[in-house]
């Protein structure tokens, strides 16, 4: 009844039905209610990890060494042990990172790495090509033994049947087409495939039932229950032996080994790294799957012991396969259902594990194998070309359908020489080469890329000897001297005893040296030097795990209107369209236009791409559109230690208050500054009044007397109109010298500066007020006053000073007696000599009067504003004509220029006004050396001297 | 009986136009031109009034006008100040100090006459 | 998830206690022959045994207090 077309009926309807609920619950998820948000789902999907291998593997091992069947279970059960520690963070690393794969894993890790990506794919793939042909081998030889029903006849070897006869070549191709089906109908961005996890589960549950009943029927069926069968076989010495383990410290050694082993490969195996942490929709599913996981691998190894003890001795002799057992004890009692039940469970364990295993290793070689070489070459013009998602799932397609290929194609040539956990086993010693880089990178921050290369190259290359090249070697294609004798003959490199290591078997061998090579590669190479800034900050967000991860990685900024068609160009446009919108809904805005082009949309776009195609491409697609600032060290620091930053905020703040404080200090100094100055202007007001309103009153009282009483006689009428007209004049002067003053002190005084020939001025002064001294027969004398001394100076301004100075000397000194002289000299101060010489380099003027002199108090007095000289000196009764601000304006004229004005006195000898100014370089004036000489040593008297 | 008349100013025109308005009104007038001469003149002279200016040299007219009514000797004698300066402070101060009336220069000569024969009574 | 620090500890423990179950020197104990309720001493103790930390794994992580 079991005829060829019903299993192949069977076996396409158990697909179909497969396919069906993948197609539903992809629905499911479209539609936003997803079927697979279940935690009990999540760990039955884990079970992908019971594949053939279990399923009919599990029984010949324990037929062939007792308990030796177990370690593969109790290592995943102590890595879930573990789960708060490695594999809850890898999953909250995973999600923030959007990291798509094992090698997308390892490559973000390592400062997203193109190089360290490929090469993760590489060592995926090939060792986990014999993972593959175990399965397509097991599910060939269950098609052919069943086939075959009901009489019990191993399947030739598949070497010696033709190629297009061999049931393991349809397998495979229908495994590709399928998978192709399954994985590839459209991309997504998360690289998460809903309806492939819901049938996986379905998958385990059925494998689980089948196995299950298997056991129910041998253990109760055939037998008398567990007892009875341990019984039996505790008779027959040779069944017996598979009670016990072997007592030896290898056994125990490749027990530990296995345990070791196992515990990595549950992690770290492609397909169990993809439902584990990439199909992970909600990290609390964890939980569940913590106990609920183990739980399943102890119920489907339940019942291994007994079925393989059964097998044994219901086929005595080793004439049939031990690895098919569990399919041929329900055949040998004519069990028809049982047999097509046990045959549907084998399918589900290998098709589940092929096809997330060929999904996941498809993701790996499109996105960091092939994707990274494919933009790299310019001739493709792929960097600028529309749509690439099209591209990117023609390339997944190819990829699955290659390594079904090369799955086969191992089975081919190696498959006959192991057993099917031997086969496993060699895949399982593959990928635990991952573990240093990955544990290593999750906890250790000073791993770098070149480490991570370094280590695993190293333990690839010594797996590939001692285990790969051995197995082919076994087979018959490769000459197999070199396991016998060592490579080129050397003893040492014997490739299953390496280095002359004995007395282990050969997978805890190739453990020992490859995993010693690779972790001493990647720690020694890593400390070469201290990460570099990209490095240091994967670091940080896998170290420190999510919370870590809230800093954005990208520096620089670009729009939507660059990052949407670039994402759209790998996702297609719809789907990237939807993807920014949610992305502008979340951050609470309306439209994907009003997405601000910041850092956080950047990011946004790389883990959008990731998903898609990796997160080293995405990297490098983003960089193309992103100018990004180049990030320094000290930048990394800062992001790095928040302290830094906070304490830098402080120590801002604290400048902040002390700049305050001093502003402060300034405001309250200015504030200050500008009441003294508001009291000396109303004091000066008050000063202007009274000058002013003193020749006012004169004024006013004469006039008023003049009007009142006509009949003043006329003497005292021209006397008083003089007075009259004098203090007019006086207050017309005083307004003049006001405004002056006012002028000049403001800055708004025009000056016409031209060199001024000293000499000249002061002749010119002195001759208009000859008169003046004259009325008063005071002789003035004039020093040393010859042409050729010049200044830059306003000559009226001079002029001005030197009249003014003159007539106050005038007005100080008696009359007749009186004598007024000024002197001209040129002299050298200590300064910058002119042309190397030591030079004169200032002009200087005396006016020197014999008059009563001014006190040593009222010296500097003299220049205050309004401050008259008599007013404090007794020395005059005679109240000088003056309005206080001849010195004052004086001054500030001469100081214009760069002089100083200043007097020497000793009462009652005389006074000396002096001013200096800059002499004017290059005049011709020839002045001795020394200090201070005078121009001249003769003395003439001015014209009007002498009167 | 003509009323004896001080006059202390140090400006020259002011002193001469304010002489010539108190003889003409028939007072007998005496002058300086400084605050310490103020106080002789004061004592030797001994005015029924006396017109002082503040701003002077060696002694102000607030100086003489404190020294004038520490004598019990002059309490009588009726002090007229005069200055340019117009602030109230200086007005109030004047007044404090025992001056009877306040007069702001320039002045109308014919006020003057009335304020000086209103104190004289 | 186990969010708790004390839950991943105590499951740390396990771990622990796991790898001490399951291997050298304890099997060793239960590497002989004769039976324990009609199944051999190795098979009894780590079928056992292995159960027994999956019953605690599930306690620890199901525990209300989570």
């Amino acid at each position: 009844m079991l005829q060829g077309w019903v299993i192949v009926l069977a076996s396409f309807l158990y697909l179909g039905i497969l396919f069906a609920i993948a197609w539903y619950a992809d629905r499911r998820a479209d539609i936003g209610r997803s079927l697979i948000a279940n935690p009990v789902v999540y760990a039955l999907s884990l079970g992908v990890y019971c594949t053939t291998w279990t399923f009919y593997g599990s029984v010949g091992r324990a037929a062939a060494s007792g308990i030796g069947f177990l370690p593969i279970y109790l290592g995943p059960t102590l890595l879930f042990a573990l789960a708060g520690f490695i594999l809850h963070k890898m999953i909250r690393v995973a999600k923030a990172n959007r990291i798509t794969s094992i090698a997308d894993f390892v490559a973000s890790r390592y400062g997203k790495s193109q190089l360290l990506g490929g090469l993760v794919t590489v060592i995926a793939v090939v060792g986990v090509i014999p993972y593959i042909a175990l399965q397509l081998k097991a599910v060939s030889n269950s098609f052919a033994i069943l086939a075959s029903y009901p009489e019990i006849i191993m399947p030739a070897t598949a070497g010696a049947v033709p190629l297009f006869q061999d049931s393991a070549l349809y397998v495979a191709m229908i495994l590709a087409a399928f998978t192709i089906l399954f994985g590839t109908r459209h991309l997504d961005a998360t690289e998460r495939h809903e309806g492939m996890v819901a049938a996986i589960a379905v998958e385990s549950v059925v494998k689980l039932v089948a196995f299950l009943a298997v056991g129910a029927f041998v253990v109760w069926g055939v037998h008398d229950g567990v007892s009875d069968i341990f019984a039996q076989a505790a008779a027959v010495p040779e069944v017996a032996r598979r009670l016990a383990t072997a007592d030896s410290p290898a056994a125990y050694g490749t027990w530990g080994t296995l345990v070791f082993l196992s515990m990595f490969a549950s992690l770290l195996l492609p397909r169990q790294f993809q439902i584990a942490v990439v199909e992970n929709v909600d990290e609390s599913h964890l939980r569940r799957a913590v106990w609920m996981f183990p739980l399943y691998l102890f119920l489907i190894n339940l019942f291994v012991l007994p079925v393989a003890l059964a097998g044994m001795l219901h086929f005595p002799g080793g004439t049939v396969d031990a690895d098919t057992f569990v399919l041929t004890l329900p055949m040998a009692h004519q069990q028809e259902a049982l047999t097509l039940l046990v045959y549907i469970g084998g399918l589900s364990a290998a098709t589940g594990m092929v096809i997330v295993e060929t999904i996941a290793l498809s993701t790996m070689v499109c996105n960091d194998l092939v994707m990274p070489l494919l933009l790299r070459l310019p001739m493709l013009g792929l960097a600028a070309r529309a749509d690439l998602s099209g591209l990117l799932l023609e390339i997944r397609r190819w990829a699955i359908a290659l390594i079904l290929g090369l799955g086969y194609l191992y089975f081919r040539v190696a498959g006959e020489a192991y057993a099917l956990v031997s086969i496993g086993l060699i895949s399982f010693a593959a990928v635990a080469q991952f573990a240093p880089v990955v544990i290593g990178g999750l906890f250790w921050k000073g791993g770098t890329r070149d480490g991570a290369l370094a280590g695993l190259a190293a333990g690839f290359v010594l797996w590939a000897y001692t285990l790969l090249l051995p197995s082919f070697a076994k087979s018959g294609w490769l000459p197999d001297g070199f396991i016998a004798h060592g490579l080129f003959g050397i003893e040492l490199l014997r490739p299953q005893h390496l280095f002359g290591l004995t007395g282990l078997d050969e997978i805890t061998h190739c453990l020992v040296w490859s995993l010693l090579f690779n972790l001493g590669a990647y720690i020694g190479v890593s400390l070469q030097r201290v990460p570099n800034v990209r490095e240091a900050r994967q670091a940080t967000l896998f170290v420190g795990g999510a919370e870590a991860a809230g800093a954005p990685g990208w520096r620089g900024s670009a729009g939507v209107a660059d990052l949407l068609p670039l994402a759209g160009r790998f996702l297609g446009l719809d789907r990237a369209q939807e993807a920014f919108a949610r992305h502008a809904s979340q951050r609470g805005l309306k439209s994907v236009t009003e997405l601000p082009a910041d850092a956080r949309l950047v990011s946004f776009a790389e883990t959008l791409l990731a998903g898609a195609i990796g997160s080293a491409s995405a990297r490098v697609m983003v960089a193309s559109v992103v100018k990004e600032e180049p990030l320094g060290i000290d930048e990394v620091m800062n992001i790095l230690d928040e302290a830094s930053q906070v304490r830098a905020y402080t120590r801002e703040l604290e400048q902040k208050s002390l700049e305050l404080t001093r502003a402060t200090a300034e405001l309250r100094e200015a504030n200050a500054r500008l009441r003294e100055l508001d009291r000396m202007k109303d004091d000066f007001i008050s000063t202007v009044t009274h000058e002013l309103r003193t020749p006012l009153t004169s004024i006013r009282a004469f006039s008023e007397m003049l009007q009142e009483d006509p009949k003043i006689d006329l003497a005292q009428r021209t006397r008083f109109v003089g007075i009259i007209v004098s203090e007019t004049v006086r207050l017309s002067r005083l307004i003049n010298q006001i405004l002056d003053l006012a002028k000049l002190e403001s800055g708004r005084a025009e000056w016409t500066v031209a060199a001024v020939d000293v000499a000249e001025v002061i002749h010119e002064a002195a001759e208009s007020l000859t008169v003046l001294f004259a009325e008063k027969r005071v002789t003035l004398e004039l020093e040393g006053c010859e042409a050729g001394l010049t200044v830059l100076a306003d000559r009226d301004r001079l002029m001005q000073v030197m009249v003014n100075l003159l007539s106050n000397a005038l007005k100080f000194v008696a009359a007749d007696s009186g004598h007024v002289k000024v002197a001209l000299a040129a002299l050298c101060v200590p300064g910058i000599p002119l042309r190397g010489q030591v030079t004169a380099n200032e002009v200087r003027v005396s006016v020197i009067d014999n008059g009563p002199g001014i006190q040593v108090e009222d010296q500097e007095v003299i220049f205050d504003k309004f401050h008259q000289g008599a007013a404090t000196t007794d020395v005059l009764t005679d109240k000088p004509q003056g309005t206080g601000l001849g010195l004052p304006i004086s001054r500030q004229i001469i100081e214009y220029f760069n002089g100083r004005l200043w007097v020497e006195s000793t009462p009652g000898a005389g006074a000396s006004f002096v001013f200096t100014l800059p002499r004017q370089a290059g005049d011709n004036g020839e002045v001795p050396q020394g200090d201070t000489v005078p121009g001249g040593g003769r003395g003439h008297k001015s014209p009007g001297g002498n009167s | 009986m003509s009323h004896r008349i001080l006059i202390v100013d140090d400006e020259p025109n002011i002193v001469i136009s304010l002489e010539y308005l108190m003889k003409k009104e028939g007072f007998q007038v005496a002058v300086a031109t400084d605050g310490e001469a103020a106080l002789q003149q004061a004592s030797s002279f001994v005015p029924d009034l006396i017109l002082l200016d503040i701003m002077m040299p060696r002694k102000s007219g607030f100086e003489v006008c404190q020294a004038l009514r520490a004598d019990p000797a002059l309490a009588a004698v009726k002090i007229i100040m005069l200055t340019a300066k117009g602030r109230e402070t200086e007005v109030a101060k004047g007044l404090a100090l025992g001056a009877d009336a306040y007069i702001t220069k320039p002045f109308s000569t014919r006020d003057l006459v009335v304020q000086i024969k209103s104190l004289l009574g | 998830m186990i969010r708790s620090r004390l839950t991943a500890q105590r499951l740390a423990f396990l771990f622990l206690l796991g790898c001490f179950f399951f291997n050298y020197p304890l099997l060793s104990v239960f590497n002989r022959g004769g039976d324990f309720f009609g199944l051999p001493p190795l098979y009894a103790w780590l079928m056992g045994s292995w159960l027994a930390l999956i019953a605690q794994m599930a306690w620890v992580v199901e525990r209300k207090e989570n």
